[in-house]
């Protein structure tokens, strides 16, 4: 019947169901777009799908592919979306072209993010398990007060820093960029759908290539077995600080897309709550499954709009989906008694049909 | 201590007459002395003396708890050790990790199988491959020409390993999908990938059936005569540690209770005794 097919072939029609999934899904919102089908709330939804499609994507190289619990995915985001706005600013006489500024912010915030992520990295990864998470949960909170009591502002001197509006000390024509608790705010928006997806395809490219190639296997086998992985020469340190700087970095230009698709951001945006919304993308989507990750943040992203006539009991389906949906996906049992359903569905109705042509 | 061990064909420790004629003028692949841990009071391993030659086939043996795989984990510095030194190729191992030791030259397997049991075969031997087929991330990020091409080399690497224990057929197959001996021979299949000097096997003929031992030691010796290197095993079953072992080390509680050539072995009473308790004490 089916044939079997080489696990190499198997990863290449994998992946290019993943590229397909994400291009044919881009082509029928920009088609819906263009012919105004979509509401307005769906259209600003579009970037920020594309953005936390990237979230889910890179985290999910640090908890499913790297197995360790991240709680702290948003930080880099944020670390990212300001420095992203920052540059946009800042480079908004050097760079004139739009989309040009925008690879440009994309960069600095993706590095930035990616330092950031470095830093962090060097006492995190020296723990395992329950204590990483804890850690990494408590760096995201440093990043998000630390970026909300920091002042930034640019005039012709450059960029300035400080902890106060005053302190900043800017010359004629100077502007502050982030004030702090206010966020940043008066900068041109320059992402757009199409930068979107093609930051999600990159993403993807990079992610599911590295897990396919001599770094990703060290990094699968630290997860799978760390002593075994040690004895055969594979340096944890250093691909575990791999898989969690790329997935910072990712996270970076992440929150610059998103940042650069509203007129404002604040920090308070990237908090605990966000993180643990895209650990939810990622264990919906299954742990290790780019695809899955992608799909789930997708769905997840516009599931609330969905519900928007639900009103007040809005959170309240939308947990319910959450659970129903783990359930789901989980339990082999279930999954068992719903083929079944289906396959009895697909008998009665064929009967029918059947019927139907005889009559 | 020693002194005990001095008379008839006992040799006084650090010794290195159990060194296989062949290997005498060549610098030993390992060195140790004075070689313990302790775990908070428990001395688990005391005054280890071992000298390996360069292909050398040495066995370890000792009643269970004994401390054996306490040896191979102080080797592999999966503990670091609370005294001695060890010398691979002539060189101090003191403040390397598992890692380093790997590069430096010695490769294991493990007592309970510790295989990368979601990958495939080939994909496990690749990862043994890691230090030997090398090319930077960007390249395999951006699949690069070399990427293609160092991938290409390691898939023959790996085929041609894996055809030391005739498992080419196996290569796509989910490793921890296979049966148990097949998983002990890819276990040592990916040490020999990372290309050692030295080759700890922790007890590799466990749960194999007679036939099988036989076609392990036939290999073991092979990958000795084939790599030219030297390879150390822990091994409950007499027939194969009679059989291949060049020079054997007896542990007990720890310490080194007798060193010698197989038939010496068999013929000490302290062995005899550690095995099948003495006969004159209680009743």
């Amino acid at each position: 019947m089916m044939k079997q097919l080489s696990p190499a072939r198997k990863r290449l029609l994998d992946n290019a169901l993943t590229y397909g999934i994400v291009i044919v899904a881009y082509l029928v919102l920009q088609l819906l777009s263009g012919a105004e089908l979509l509401s307005s709330t769906m259209e600003g939804l579009l970037i920020p799908i594309c953005a936390y499609v990237i979230m889910a994507v890179s985290l999910n190289l640090v908890v499913g592919i790297s197995g360790e619990l991240s709680l702290g995915h948003a930080g880099f985001m944020s670390v990212g979306a300001f420095s992203g706005v920052v540059a946009n600013v800042a480079l908004q006489q050097l760079i004139p072209v739009n989309s040009l500024r925008l690879v440009a912010a994309l960069a600095v915030g993706a590095v930035m993010a990616g330092f950031a992520g470095f830093i962090i990295g060097i006492p995190v990864l020296r723990l395992r398990g329950d204590y990483l998470a804890i850690v990494t949960l408590a760096f995201g909170e440093i990043i998000k007060n630390v970026i909300n009591c920091l002042y930034i502002g640019v005039d012709e001197n450059g960029i300035h820093f400080a902890t106060n509006q005053a302190a900043l000390a800017l010359a004629e024509g100077g502007k502050a960029v982030v004030k702090g608790p206010m966020g940043a705010s008066g900068y041109t928006k320059l992402s757009s759908f199409t930068a979107g997806f093609i930051l999600v395809l990159i993403t993807l490219v990079i992610v599911l290539n590295l897990v396919h190639s001599r770094a990703g296997r060290a990094i699968l086998a630290l997860r799978d077995n760390r002593i075994a992985a040690e004895s055969v020469g594979i340096s944890a340190t250093k691909y575990k600080m791999m898989a969690f700087v790329t997935s910072s970095v990712l996270a970076g230009a992440a929150g610059v897309l998103y940042a650069l698709s509203f007129g404002s951001i604040a920090a308070k945006k990237f908090d605990f709550n966000a993180s643990i919304l895209v650990l939810v993308y990622v264990v919906l989507g299954g742990l290790g499954n780019i695809r899955g990750s992608v799909i789930a943040a997708a769905l997840l992203v516009v599931l609330p709009e969905l519900l928007r006539e639900f009103y007040d009991y809005r959170m309240l389906v939308y947990a319910i989906v959450l659970i129903l949906v783990m359930l789901l996906t989980n339990s082999v049992g279930i999954r068992q008694f719903l083929a079944q359903r289906f396959v009895r569905l697909g008998r009665v109705l064929s009967k029918r049909a059947m019927k139907g042509v005889e009559n | 201590m020693a002194k005990e061990f001095q008379k008839g064909k006992m040799v006084p420790v650090p010794s290195r007459s159990i060194v296989p004629e062949r290997d005498v003028d060549k610098m030993p692949v390992l060195e140790c002395s004075h070689l313990g841990i302790d775990f908070g009071g428990l001395t688990a391993v005391n005054e280890l003396n071992l000298t390996i030659g360069r292909t050398e086939i040495a066995g370890l043996i000792g009643p269970n708890g004994a401390g054996k795989t306490t040896v191979f984990n102080l080797l592999t510095k999966v503990y670091q050790p609370t005294r001695g030194t060890i010398l691979l190729n002539g060189k101090d191992t003191h403040g390397m990790s598992t890692t380093q030791v790997n590069r430096a030259g010695i490769a294991r397997t493990f007592q309970n199988i510790r295989l990368f049991s979601n990958l495939t075969v080939e994909d496990n031997v690749r990862i043994g491959l890691h230090n030997q087929v090398r090319y930077p991330m960007w390249d395999g990020v951006f699949r690069l020409p070399r990427y293609w091409k160092q991938e290409k080399v390691a898939h023959e690497k790996a085929m041609e390993l894996l055809s030391i224990f005739h498992m080419e057929d196996l290569a796509q197959h989910q490793a921890g999908s296979l049966p148990y001996g097949a998983q002990r021979r890819l276990e040592i299949v990916r040490a020999l990938a990372t290309n050692p000097r030295l080759l700890l096997l922790d007890e590799p003929a466990a749960g194999m059936n007679p036939s099988e031992t036989h076609d392990l030691m036939e290999n073991i010796i092979k990958i000795r005569d084939t790599f030219q290197i030297a390879i150390m095993l822990i091994e409950h079953d007499m027939n194969l540690v009679m059989g291949i072992c060049e020079g054997i080390c007896v542990l007990n509680f720890g310490e080194v209770i007798a060193k010698g050539t197989s038939e010496e072995i068999q013929r000490n009473p302290k062995v005899i005794e550690a095995y099948l308790g003495s006969g004159k004490k209680g009743g």
